[in-house]
């Protein structure tokens, strides 16, 4: 008796636990749909003009504007109760200037209160925000920045996510292939290096003299220069005299463009030829105007990968042109993460940020995406163009990657 | 050796032909035109729309482009300048102002640019040919670059020093007050020397386009390293643009050669000061 009463009283308690907790789920939900906004804002601030306009035009811009269409055309974001709202886009322009980006930010979380707030383009721009993004609460998708500091700065900020790994990721990658190369005695052991003097260059470059030489190789010829440089006459024909069958240039488009053209007219064509920023943009054929067949750079994608191949056509379908090889997929996977994490946990900056470090989700990069450490570490880090594609590559091909191509045939 | 030196002057070669225009400009027109470098980017532009657009070679765009710089920078100096050099009480005053207007074009330059082709990067390729001088190889497109500029520089100077017309233009530079005594039209004189350099600045923004790549707001890259060149000339003179270009072709490929590639920058602003120092008027200028 005594037993069923308590049961009952059990029974009762809980049942009352979980009408207070489905009534609470109710409100809160009620909140953040239909009550009181008809739409979710997302704010960005991006390099629209000023030296930062090319190369957030080319990786950011496009896929934050094919994102908000794609999904305002569905509907909108869809929220834990199945509605959904639309999203309101504001865009700044922060004209390439450090203090213009932080300003924006700012402004995007106290003036104009938006729910979430995009990333800017750039190491440098998004290192400038993530200490105002932490401070405001916003998962901040790191997406256009290159950084080996990640693992740190997400211990200093933990609502900071990192898409597009570090250098060190990137040159050990390309050195496994360097050292494979060499021991089946198809380069010597010679490298020429140049870099440009601005974060980019600095950063890998810093990162590959200590791989290079780690791995038993002699760095013949290692230059940097200013990033206003526009004549390579000069480095080509130094490296070229340094006897080095590996040419390693960690460059910006306008380097990158140049010192290809250069080396068609100088027919340098070393069997080992890594380009920078710029190698992997779908115009860079067409710039060096002949095949690019066997150029190295960073990134690269898997053409057997649907997932992918869907993604490029439909980019090149609305925002008019084809993305990049390296980058674009990166962020536009980050935002159908944010995406489906307010899908599973509403508008809360906290609780989206806590579902984007532990949650599973279905990216154009593969059904399971998932953060390592508030990291994604699934990237491709070198890519070669073969047969008119820029396909990752590895030694010896698998896992999503072809075998590497070498030597590097003629430009022609 | 003899590599660096032809590889130096074809990169002068394009300074030069860059430079030549500001000359005119800020020389006989007194204008300093902020917006000189996005004049050359629009060029590019066109030039590249003409080019993969409408597959019209970018030599033969010259033909339409240069002509078109001219008439519209004449339209810039009746609509917009004129009222500036009217008003303005000495030549001080007329270049403060002419500054401040021109650095309002540069953005609506580049505003309209940015509209029209966003931010992006731009390039293609076209005469790209390897071309051997003195046993050098050089790109065709750069050899372009610094023929132009010494055919272009040879035509300026007959003009300005064997003919007539030369003669006017050059005594609206040295005098602008006291020309008129003599029933010369400055106005008309300085409007035509505006309108010339507009077009040289095309010139110069076909060629570049061929082996440079471009954005929408990089024209003040092409402003500064014009500057700086006319400074070194000596502001209005068309030969001392050519010894100043060609000099620092030399001074970035040597320094490049023999120093370091990181260096061609500081080089380039050493050779600059010392200059300035030893002749404030430029290589060529008068004292």
């Amino acid at each position: 008796m005594k037993n069923a009463f308590s049961c009952a009283a059990s029974v009762a308690r809980h049942f009352t636990t979980y009408a207070v907790t489905s009534l609470a789920i109710a409100a809160s939900v009620t909140s953040v749909s239909a009550q009181d906004r008809d739409k979710i804002s997302i704010g960005y601030a991006i390099s629209k003009s000023g030296p930062n306009a090319g190369g957030a035009d080319m990786t950011v811009t496009p896929n934050y504007e094919l994102w908000i269409k794609e999904v305002n055309q569905a509907g909108g974001l869809k929220l834990p109760d199945g509605s959904r709202l639309p999203i309101e886009a504001i865009a700044y322009d922060d004209r390439s200037s450090a203090e213009e980006v932080v300003r924006a930010v700012e402004r995007l979380a106290t003036q104009d209160k938006v729910d979430f707030i995009l990333p800017p383009w750039g190491t440098g721009f998004n290192l400038a925000v993530a200490p105002l993004m932490a401070k405001f609460g916003y998962p901040h998708l790191a997406g256009a920045a290159v950084t080996d500091k990640a693992p740190d700065f997400v211990k200093r900020w933990d609502t900071s996510f990192w898409f597009m790994g570090g250098s060190a990721d990137y040159v050990s990658a390309f050195t496994k292939i360097l050292v494979a190369e060499r021991d089946a005695g198809r380069i010597n052991n010679k490298i020429a290096m140049v870099s440009v003097a601005d974060g980019f260059g600095i950063d890998l470059v810093k990162a590959a003299r200590p791989s290079f030489k780690a791995a038993g190789f002699e760095i013949a010829y290692d230059k940097t220069f200013p990033p206003q440089t526009s004549d390579f006459a000069t480095i080509v024909s130094e490296a070229s005299n340094s006897q080095a069958d590996t040419f390693v240039a960690f460059t910006y488009p306008p380097h990158t463009f140049a010192l290809t053209k250069q080396s068609k007219i100088a027919s340098f064509n070393p069997p080992v030829q890594y380009l920078g920023v710029g190698a992997g943009f779908p115009v860079y054929p067409g710039i060096a105007g002949s095949s690019v067949d066997g150029v190295m750079s960073l990134g690269g994608i898997d053409p057997n990968n649907e997932l992918n191949t869907a993604y490029r056509e439909k980019h090149t379908e609305i925002v008019g042109r084809a993305p990049d090889y390296w980058g674009s997929v990166l962020i536009y996977a980050s935002l159908q993460m944010l995406g489906q994490a307010i899908e599973r946990v509403g508008l809360d900056k906290a609780a989206v940020a806590k579902e984007l470090s532990t949650g599973t989700f279905a990216t154009v990069l593969g059904d399971e995406t998932r953060l390592e450490d508030n990291q994604l570490r699934a990237i491709n880090w070198v890519g070669q163009w073969q047969n008119g594609q820029f396909v990752a590559v590895s030694p010896a091909g698998g896992s999503g990657t072809a075998a590497v191509k070498l030597p590097k045939p003629d430009w022609e | 050796m003899l590599e660096h030196v032809i590889n130096g002057l074809v990169l002068g070669g394009t300074y030069a032909l860059v430079a030549m225009g500001l000359t005119m400009q800020y020389g006989i027109a007194r204008i300093m035109n902020l917006s000189f470098g996005d004049m050359i980017i629009a060029a590019c532009f066109a030039t590249h729309v003409l080019f993969t657009a409408l597959g019209i070679s970018p030599i033969a765009a010259l033909l339409i482009i240069v002509p078109a710089s001219y008439a519209i920078n004449l339209g810039i100096y009746q609509v917009m300048m004129k009222p500036l050099v009217s008003r303005a009480a000495d030549e001080g005053a007329l270049e403060v102002d002419s500054i401040l207007l021109t650095f309002g074009v540069l953005f609506v330059i580049q505003g309209i640019l940015l509209i029209m082709f966003g931010g992006g990067y731009n390039s293609y390729s076209f005469l790209n040919t390897p071309v051997k001088m003195l046993g050098t190889v050089v790109a065709g497109n750069r050899l372009l670059a610094l023929v132009l500029s010494l055919a272009i520089g040879a035509v300026l100077v007959f003009i300005l020093y064997r003919t007539r017309w030369g003669m006017i233009l050059r005594a609206v530079s040295l005098s602008p007050q006291s020309a008129p005594l003599f029933g010369i039209d400055t106005d008309r004189t300085a409007r035509t020397a505006f309108a010339i350099g507009g077009a040289m600045a095309a010139t110069g923004g076909v060629v570049v386009s061929m082996f440079q790549t471009f954005t929408a707001t990089a024209g003040v890259v092409f402003t500064m390293k014009a500057l700086i060149v006319v400074i070194l000339g000596g502001k209005g003179s068309i030969p001392g643009a050519i010894a100043a270009g060609l000099l620092l072709g030399l001074v970035e490929t040597f320094v490049a050669a023999y120093v370091d590639p990181g260096l061609t920058l500081a080089a380039v602003y050493s050779v600059f000061l010392l200059l300035l120092l030893v002749r404030p008027n430029g290589l060529f200028g008068k004292v």
